[in-house]
């Protein structure tokens, strides 16, 4: 018991003000490596410090000085508690290559099902235009999709809006935003149980259904391939990227079949959700800057065949990538847990 | 009298229970605003000077906006939260600090997945979404918060005076008399010396009259405490005398440090 508690917080103030001053420290830069004996002066402040705090519980006439040692318990707790990610600096080569597509395939069921959804919706949208042809101002609310496909191909080919490079610059950081923005948004919308994650990877498949059946009805198969495949061909595996994101939130939410309580699901899925948002957004920067300089340009000027080719190259890369890559480290992983 | 503020209420492993008050959604918006006012005021800067540059590149102009936007919008409280341990501008500004539900360091992924997350919170308009979960959640998290593990705890930190600032460099007359200081640290009531302390600490707060006032009571404090020579106090106000008080009470000096004390632990003995 503090018989006297001005007396009290005179003595204890020099070890307040030094952890105080330690926290401070260890506060400004989140790579900071503390030696030995740091960790030890810290650990005994704070023991010291949540001591005393125990001790100024009683002591209801002084709420101040209670309200300042619960804050530097609660920081100093926080430090000494600090998980080991904080010792390590990021590595983003090794996180690229190796943690984003072993992450990737860790989650391999959320991805197949935001696969599952997309193409749901774009048989959706595809039979939808099928049956009615005025519907397609609903389905692909975009100005320049509602006009012939034919026409669109002939105009796209005379080149009769022809870009400079600084409006296709500009096209291209617009691409990027908004397609990221897209993805966070089908990333966020998991909080609604998946509903959202669900409706917005629908209503991304079901405009690129009816897109689909538009070219394809009209006999412009090749000029579709060659306008989408270039950029699309990264651009929709990292919306699937986002909606496998969105679901395994909601994954954390309903928590099926898992004995974890909410808080710990959400724990552990928390760094792979945003290592995955992370990657497809990196995935979209690259389409973004594609669909600008290169998707927009058709023949005479590029073979279609070219343009083709380049989009299943980019494919095949994104399918190794996400397959091999990482697998050594998975291997040594299992082994060490085995 | 129990606080009505919602507490995130933390037991250590050692068994030390310490509480963080919650800020609600008030606070918490207003926070935001703070924040909204700064990238406004950010992004109104660069449109203006990308204006300039417009009609030289129009094109890069553009697309250095597009990228300034979305940079801005997604990475600023993203950034700042990692940077500055769970505080944006805003919350400096009104002592709000986003930790860990358990009390543990925030990760990065709980401060990339909270402000990524603040796309759906910010739903339809001015955060409405985060605003209603905010209201109804017992630990007032908006969705972001409550995906991240995360809530934004109000920080009363008052701050605590610097010692090292008090004196400024100045010479300490006092010091010279090692015996007479030692007397002063064993009388000076530790009250005493606190409101001493205090009133250093807030003399610019104070007005004119009630400053001196104040300094003169506990000028005559100190000395009924301590006599220090004539040699030693010639030519010193109140508040100086005070100051040099303060300073013996409180750091302890070159030569008469006590074992591995603080340079700022209070120079007395015993209890």
């Amino acid at each position: 018991m503090i018989v006297d508690i001005h007396r009290f917080t005179l003595e204890e103030e020099p070890y307040w003000r030094e952890l105080e001053a330690m926290l401070d420290r260890f506060e400004a830069d989140a790579a900071y490596r503390p030696s030995v004996d740091e960790l030890r002066r810290l650990h005994y402040l704070y023991q010291r410090t949540a001591s005393d705090l125990a001790r100024v519980t009683a002591f209801t006439a002084e709420p101040e000085l209670r309200r300042r040692l619960e804050t530097l318990t609660a920081r100093a707790y926080a430090e000494v508690h600090a998980g080991r990610e904080h010792a390590y600096r990021f590595r983003p080569l090794k996180w690229f290559l190796e943690t984003l597509p072993q992450t990737f395939r860790r989650h391999i069921r959320a991805f197949q099902l935001s696969v599952v959804v997309v193409l749901v919706g774009a048989f959706f949208g595809g039979f939808a235009l099928a049956i009615d042809e005025d519907a397609k101002g609903i389905l692909m609310p975009f100005p320049h999709l509602l006009m012939d496909p034919s026409d669109r191909v002939a105009m796209e080919e005379e080149g009769e809006h022809g870009r400079g490079m600084g409006q296709m610059t500009a096209m291209s950081a617009f691409y990027m935003t908004h397609n990221t923005r897209v993805s966070i948004l089908a990333m966020s919308l998991g909080i609604s149980y998946g509903i959202g994650t669900i409706l917005v990877l629908f209503a991304n498949g079901v405009m690129l259904g009816a897109v689909f059946f538009d070219f394809i009805q009209a006999g412009e198969t090749i000029f579709l391939l060659g306008w989408l495949l270039p950029h699309g061909a990264v651009e929709i595996p990292a919306i699937f990227i986002a909606g496998q994101c969105g679901l395994l939130i909601a994954h954390g939410l309903i928590g099926w079949g898992s004995p974890l309580t909410m808080r710990d699901r959400f724990r552990e899925l928390a760094p792979d959700v945003v290592t995955l948002i992370a990657g497809a957004a990196i995935l979209l920067i690259w389409a973004g800057i594609i669909e600008a300089f290169f998707s927009q340009f058709h023949e005479p000027y590029i073979p279609y065949w070219v343009k083709i080719a380049f989009g299943v190259g980019e494919l095949a890369l994104l399918y190794l990538f996400f397959t091999r890559f990482g697998r050594s480290e998975n291997a040594a992983t299992a082994q060490g847990r085995g | 009298m129990e606080s009505k503020t919602p507490q995130l209420v933390i037991r250590t492993p050692e068994g030390i229970v310490f509480s963080q008050p919650l800020a609600g959604p008030v606070m918490r918006f207003a926070a935001a605003m703070i924040d909204e006012f700064i990238l406004a005021l950010a992004l109104s800067l660069i449109l203006s000077f990308l204006r300039q540059l417009a009609p030289l590149a129009p094109g890069i102009t553009t697309f250095i906006y597009f990228l300034a936007v979305f940079v801005f919008r997604v990475f600023y409280a993203l950034v700042l939260e990692w940077l500055w341990n769970g505080q944006t501008v805003g919350k400096r500004v009104l002592g709000l600090r986003v930790i860990d539900e358990g009390g543990m360091k925030l990760r990065f992924s709980q401060v990339a997945l909270r402000n990524l997350m603040r796309m759906v919170d910010m739903l339809p308009f001015l955060y409405f979404v985060g605003g209603v979960a905010c209201l109804f959640s017992a630990r007032r998290q908006r969705l972001g918060d409550l995906a991240a593990n995360t809530v934004v705890a109000r920080i009363d930190e008052a701050p605590q005076p610097d010692l090292e600032q008090l004196m400024a460099g100045k010479y300490n007359s006092f010091r010279e008399h090692a015996h007479i200081c030692a007397r002063l640290r064993q009388n000076t009531p530790p009250e005493v010396a606190r409101i001493a302390l205090q009133a250093l600490t807030r003399r610019d707060q104070l007005d004119d009259a009630p400053r001196l006032a104040l300094f003169e009571e506990l000028a005559e404090a100190l000395r009924e405490a301590a006599t220090f020579p004539d040699s030693a106090t010639f030519g010193l106000t109140d508040e100086q005398y005070v100051r040099n008080a303060v300073d013996v009470l409180f750091r302890a000096g070159a030569g008469d440090r006590v074992g591995s004390r603080h340079a700022s632990e209070p120079a007395r003995a015993g209890n």
